[in-house]
């Protein structure tokens, strides 16, 4: 390889800038500590703690049923997925036989959470490269989810309805009326997504060849989810490892292999017409039967290691459970997809502008209180 | 005085009206007060209508329904904006540069109400008809972008600093191609003075008279002159995902309000230049409304209204590009293409190949 030698007499200083913990594109409290060469970026280094809560401590003093409504206070924005982990964990652990209608349940109310979330990505996506509109379309949508889980559930945001053993009450009367509405009208709405961002010229230039993560790096880095998928790494969990009803349903692990940002953008778009296949193909056909199956009031795990991981919003979320046999865990660590994704930001920031620190962050969705457990 | 006193404007009359009550000195400077406080009116409540109409358009492209609970239909909403603005403290660094910080706002708000001046709301509603009426405009709407450059420089904070930055180097690219672009009408009507430019027009708005190069040209001009006001998309400079609120992140209160209001303002002065040169300023289409001239006010209002539409448009659409593509358009798109229309309109003009009705 041949070297060459700059040597200019122009000086540029690089300096030293606080992006956050109170900035409008870290989504929240996550800090980066930019080196940066006039626009250019030279050196993102994340700080993390500022909305510790210790989850990961507390779960070694709660029983299993309380573990679960810690969860949602990880990625706010995948609760429902995040219970079902840990309360496939237990299960499994007790090796109890969950009803049909639990587990078609419970893929329904994923699905529509993974959507819920992908709105929400898309509208701050938008807003983080300038186009503040895409905000209020994403929330209309994710609006109507809300109200389902709100139905449903009677949470709008920490939302919690599995528990080991099933779910904690059947769904609402109204729950497949309004879900088979809610499917008519994002069915007319999502290809506005498109209309409104995905085919603007400024956006594509934005996007298109920034923030390039190869296959490789995707896999040592450990990025799951979209992110992963981008660059063409198929590490759909749903796929790989089905659980829940996801073996029953046929749908497409999204791949593209450009593994710049709009590869991530253009598979999280394809994730929500495919979640929208799953609901639809689920949403007639929910079995009847129980939604639970009853368990012991104080549940003791068997001695041993148990883990279980699925598919949130932004990726892998593995739960592992150390039991010693006892009502409470004895080591509990979540491996959540947005540490592992939040540790490429640099790889894939440097060298770029500020703008384009921005806008790869937005394709990496980060959720800040999932990183900071 | 002489250009002054050529043109019957707005200035000339209430001298005249006073000049029966008082000596001639007096008289003139009287004038002068009464014409500026009343342009300072028209600034005011030009800025705050217009930050009304924004919040309104983007609710109407957002699916919300904006302001509109201050008095009707929220028409008193950004009075009590500005009623709050005032009277909050205002607030700074501390290690500041004290006297440029504190002088910044003024350069961005006197650039933008000294462009006002110019322009020919009717044939007798123009302040100040000067012979170089687009070289001043030009000139004059240059000077905001020093108070920017001096609110980001002195406030002490890097992420200010850096879209003070990003507004010098994009106000200094995109204004060769305002420039450029009026040039090329410029060449269609052979005079600078607004005056003049609207006279010609008479036989058909530029826009018509030069045809193609015009429109290439008023399409240039609609994308650098949003780049000028830095309105999306081209807000680099306070681009607040980037940013946070880029060059006025330390400012607040009123001194913040004048960057505010200029901001909306600029935009106003940007499309009021393109009404002018374009679009016919105060003449009427066709000119149905020609035996009422007061309808002029209407006329130029209407077609700069339409204009600041077509901006708000942008902003509440497109996302915003990225510091260097944003120059890539300029240097490498806008200006060649502007140099060779301006040598088609020469050959436009030279072979007479206008559209004259």
């Amino acid at each position: 390889m041949e070297t060459t030698t700059v040597d200019t007499n122009f000086k540029s200083e690089e300096y030293f800038i606080n992006m956050g913990p109170q900035h409008p594109a870290t989504h929240g409290v996550l800090r980066l500590l930019l080196t940066i060469d006039g626009e250019i970026i030279k050196r993102v280094e994340p700080d993390l703690g500022y909305i510790h809560r210790s989850i990961e401590k507390m779960c070694e003093r709660d029983s299993y049923q309380q573990i679960v409504h810690l969860t949602d206070r990880m990625d706010y924005l995948s609760s429902h997925i995040n219970n079902e982990a840990v309360c496939l964990a237990v299960e499994n652990a007790l090796e109890l036989e969950i009803p049909d209608r639990v587990q078609v349940i419970r893929t329904i109310i994923g699905e529509l959470t993974r959507i819920a979330s992908h709105t929400l990505w898309w509208g701050v996506m938008g807003m983080d490269v300038g186009a503040l509109t895409t905000y209020f379309y994403g929330f209309r949508d994710r609006e109507m989810i809300n109200d389902i889980f709100e139905e449903t559930c009677g949470a709008r945001l920490t939302m919690n309805y599995n528990i080991p053993g099933g779910l904690m009450f059947d769904i609402h009367p109204n729950f497949v009326n309004r879900v088979k509405e809610f499917i008519g009208h994002f069915k007319t709405k999502l290809p506005e997504y498109d209309t409104l961002l995905t085919g603007n010229v400024i956006f594509q230039k934005r996007m298109k060849g920034v923030g390039i993560l190869s296959k490789e790096d995707a896999i040592s880095f450990g990025a799951s989810g979209p992110i992963g998928r981008g660059s063409g790494y198929s590490c759909d969990v749903r796929k790989h490892h089905p659980y829940s009803a996801y073996d029953k349903v046929k749908f497409n692990e999204v791949l593209k292999t450009d593994g710049d940002s709009f590869a991530r953008y253009q598979v999280r778009i394809q994730e929500m017409w495919e979640s929208l296949s799953i609901v639809e193909q689920l949403i007639d056909n929910i079995p009847e039967g129980d939604h639970k199956v009853t368990t012991k009031v104080v549940i003791k795990l068997p001695k041993g290691e148990f883990y279980q991981k699925v598919e949130t919003a932004r990726g892998e979320l593995g739960v592992y459970i150390i039991s010693t046999g006892t009502k409470n865990p004895y080591r509990l660590k979540f491996r959540s997809p947005g540490f592992s994704n939040l540790s490429l930001l640099n790889h894939i920031a440097v060298g770029g502008k500020i703008g384009d620190l921005v806008a790869s962050m937005a394709t990496l969705d980060l959720v800040i209180p999932d990183i900071d457990r | 005085m002489s250009t002054m006193s050529i043109a019957l404007n707005i200035t000339t009359t209430i001298q005249d009206w006073l000049m029966n009550m008082m000596p001639e000195g007096v008289a003139n400077i009287l004038a002068m007060v009464i014409v500026a406080l009343l342009y300072l009116a028209i600034f005011a409540v030009a800025g705050l209508y217009l930050v009304l109409l924004e919040r309104r358009v983007a609710a109407w492209f957002q699916l919300r329904i904006g302001p509109n609970r201050v008095g009707f239909q929220g028409l008193l909403q950004t009075m009590a904006d500005a009623l709050k603005l005032v009277s909050k403290e205002l607030t700074g660094t501390e290690r500041a540069d004290k006297f440029l910080y504190n002088l910044a706002p003024y350069f961005v708000i006197i650039s933008s109400l000294m462009a006002l001046a110019v322009f020919p709301f009717t044939k007798e509603f123009q302040a100040f008809d000067i012979n170089i009426g687009i070289l001043f405009l030009i000139a004059i709407s240059s000077i905001g972008v020093i108070g920017i450059l001096l609110g980001g420089w002195s406030s002490n904070n890097k992420f200010a600093l850096i879209g003070a930055m990003r507004s010098g180097v994009q106000t200094i690219s995109y204004e060769l191609s305002i420039g450029l672009s009026l040039l090329t009408m410029v060449l269609l009507t052979g005079s600078l003075q607004l005056s003049e430019i609207v006279e010609v027009q008479k036989n058909g708005w530029l826009i018509l008279q030069g045809h193609i190069p015009a429109i290439i040209a008023f399409m240039i001009y609609m994308i650098a002159g949003t780049a000028e006001t830095n309105r999306a998309p081209f807000d680099m400079v306070e681009a607040e995902s980037e940013l946070g609120a880029g060059f006025h992140t330390e400012y607040s209160g009123m001194k913040f309000a004048y960057f505010f209001l200029a901001e909306f303002i600029n935009m106003f002065i940007i499309a009021a230049i393109a009404t002018t040169v374009f679009f016919g300023a105060w003449l009427s289409p066709f000119g149905i409304t020609e035996s009422i001239p007061w309808l002029g006010v209407f006329w130029f209002l209407g077609k700069t209204l339409i204009l600041v539409f077509l901006m708000m448009w942008f902003r509440w659409t497109f996302p915003r590009l990225r510091i260097d593509q944003l120059l890539t358009l300029e240097w490498k798109y806008l200006l060649p293409i502007n140099l060779v229309n301006i040598v088609i309109m020469a050959i436009i003009v030279w072979l007479n190949m206008t559209i004259q009705i």
